[in-house]
């Protein structure tokens, strides 16, 4: 199971109130873990990754085992921690204006 | 028993004011959407129950939230804006061509007849229309698709088309407006656009004449009147008598003819309101003067309203959005300001009160009348 921690707002829209947990088919890779997030919460789609492009928004970091990985493919394997649940994948929304 | 509902959008969080028909003591409740933009909402003219409101974010992007009961409870819609086919390139600030790409919607235009359906301006500039209540979003994409597309160029404030104006007396004709390409028309329900541009003049574009490129702020219709058009541009308040197929200038006596809003009396089609603002680089009144100037001979002459508005020390702008009118027999008349006050007239502007004076900086204002 993985444990996603997503920013107030996101929990808002998902109306959830603390992080979620999530089963992920096949590899957990970053892309993996988003797409499960939009299925399990099609509210959050649009919010992390351009619904095109699939990009994600500039806006908007992801966080494993204290490093940053949003600049890494999506096909990257997440860390075995966030893979068994023992650390979260952080969905965090830069620190940036007001 | 009438009562008056003001639907706030602002830069951190939508209100909702309401009143009896006295307009005199008002409920707020609020934010809805808490930290977010909500740059317009409105209600559907046949369910005053049915509202719909944009909410976007420079962090999460938009979403579309829909009220079946008056503002009370909101759910979430589609919020997917997917240009037709290849999306293709407009101007960019340095004069190269830039991809289409979308932002946000500034403005939600409700149906006339059928609450399921709504039109979406968008920046970058295009139309969308649902017709499921906000679920599935489709481009009309004449507009985009004008063979003037690729020459149009983004305002200081982004290429937003802001303002859809419906014709009551035609299903098939709708009038936009795009900062800064200019107003538009179809006559065909959206499937095929012309520019309606003559006559405005803009000094800031190297023809100041030119078929698109000008800065329209707003334009506004008289349900009675279809054919009848003001606009307020960058400078310059216009008039159009046949439908946008020319203007004229009505800025008369204004002591500055830029500003962002511009709305007409729901019972008087000759009484328009203004807020003349200093300049396109000093957003706030002159003097530090906050007055709203009605003309009740359709332009030209104005007077100047400021009983019950501040007229000292006022540095505060009133964006495009941010005035509407209500249909009660005295026509109440409601703007919000950068500053946060929302402003009301029960007695068509002669009079002014703040219903409002600390929300986040306003966005958009709209009124609905409900009997």
């Amino acid at each position: 199971m993985i444990r996603v921690v997503l920013p107030a707002h996101l929990r808002t829209l998902a109306r959830v109130t603390g992080p979620v947990e999530l089963q992920v088919e096949g590899p957990v890779t970053l892309g993996s873990v988003l797409d499960a997030l939009e299925t399990h919460y099609p509210v959050l789609r649009g919010t992390m990754r351009d619904h095109v492009t699939r990009q994600r928004r500039p806006f908007v970091r992801f966080f494993a085992c204290e490093e940053d990985i949003s600049h890494e493919p999506q096909d990257t394997p997440l860390p075995d921690a966030v893979t068994r649940g023992a650390e979260p994948f952080l969905v965090v929304g830069a620190m940036a204006g007001g | 028993m009438t009562q008056v509902r003001v639907l706030v959008g602002t830069r951190k969080g939508a209100f909702v004011l309401t009143s009896d028909g006295k307009r005199e003591h008002w409920n707020v409740s609020g934010p809805h959407f808490a930290g977010w933009e909500v740059y317009h909402l409105k209600g559907s003219p046949v369910d005053p129950n049915r509202l719909y409101a944009s909410q976007s974010s420079g962090w999460f992007g938009q979403q579309i939230q829909r009220s079946n009961d008056g503002g009370t409870t909101w759910a979430p819609m589609g919020n997917e804006f997917a240009y037709q086919g290849v999306p293709g390139t407009h101007q960019w600030y340095d004069g190269t061509q830039h991809p289409w790409k979308f932002a946000r919607v500034w403005h939600l235009e409700p149906s006339l007849t059928d609450p399921d359906t709504v039109y979406a301006g968008v920046e970058d500039a295009a139309l969308f229309r649902s017709v499921d209540g906000g679920q599935n979003w489709e481009e009309l994409s004449g507009l985009r698709g004008h063979t003037s597309g690729p020459s149009w160029q983004p305002g200081a404030g982004g290429m937003c088309l802001h303002t859809i104006v419906l014709d009551p007396s035609n299903p098939e004709r709708i009038f936009i407006a795009i900062s800064a390409a200019g107003a538009f028309r179809t006559e065909d329900a959206g499937k095929t656009w012309r520019p309606i541009n003559q006559g405005l003049r803009s000094e800031g574009i190297p023809d100041p004449n030119a078929e698109v490129g000008h800065c329209v702020h707003r334009i506004a219709m008289h349900p009675s009147r279809p054919d009848v058009l003001f606009m307020q541009k960058h400078w310059d308040v216009m008039r159009s008598d046949d439908a946008g197929d020319s203007w004229h200038e009505v800025s008369g006596n204004l002591p500055t003819d830029f500003g962002f809003p511009i709305d007409i009396h729901a019972h008087e089609p000759e009484t328009i309101y203004v807020v003349p603002i200093k300049s396109d680089s000093e957003h706030y009144p002159p003097d530090g003067q906050l007055r709203v100037y009605r003309s009740r001979t359709g332009g030209n002459e104005w007077e100047a309203l400021t009983k019950g508005l501040p007229q000292s020390n006022c540095y505060v702008n009133v964006l495009r959005d941010a005035m509407a009118v209500d249909s009660l027999d005295s026509c109440g008349v409601y703007f919000g300001t950068t500053g946060g006050q929302v402003y009301a007239s029960p007695d068509a502007g002669d009079t002014w009160a703040p219903i409002v004076r600390d929300l986040p900086a306003v966005l958009s204002v709209e009124v609905q009348t409900l009997q």
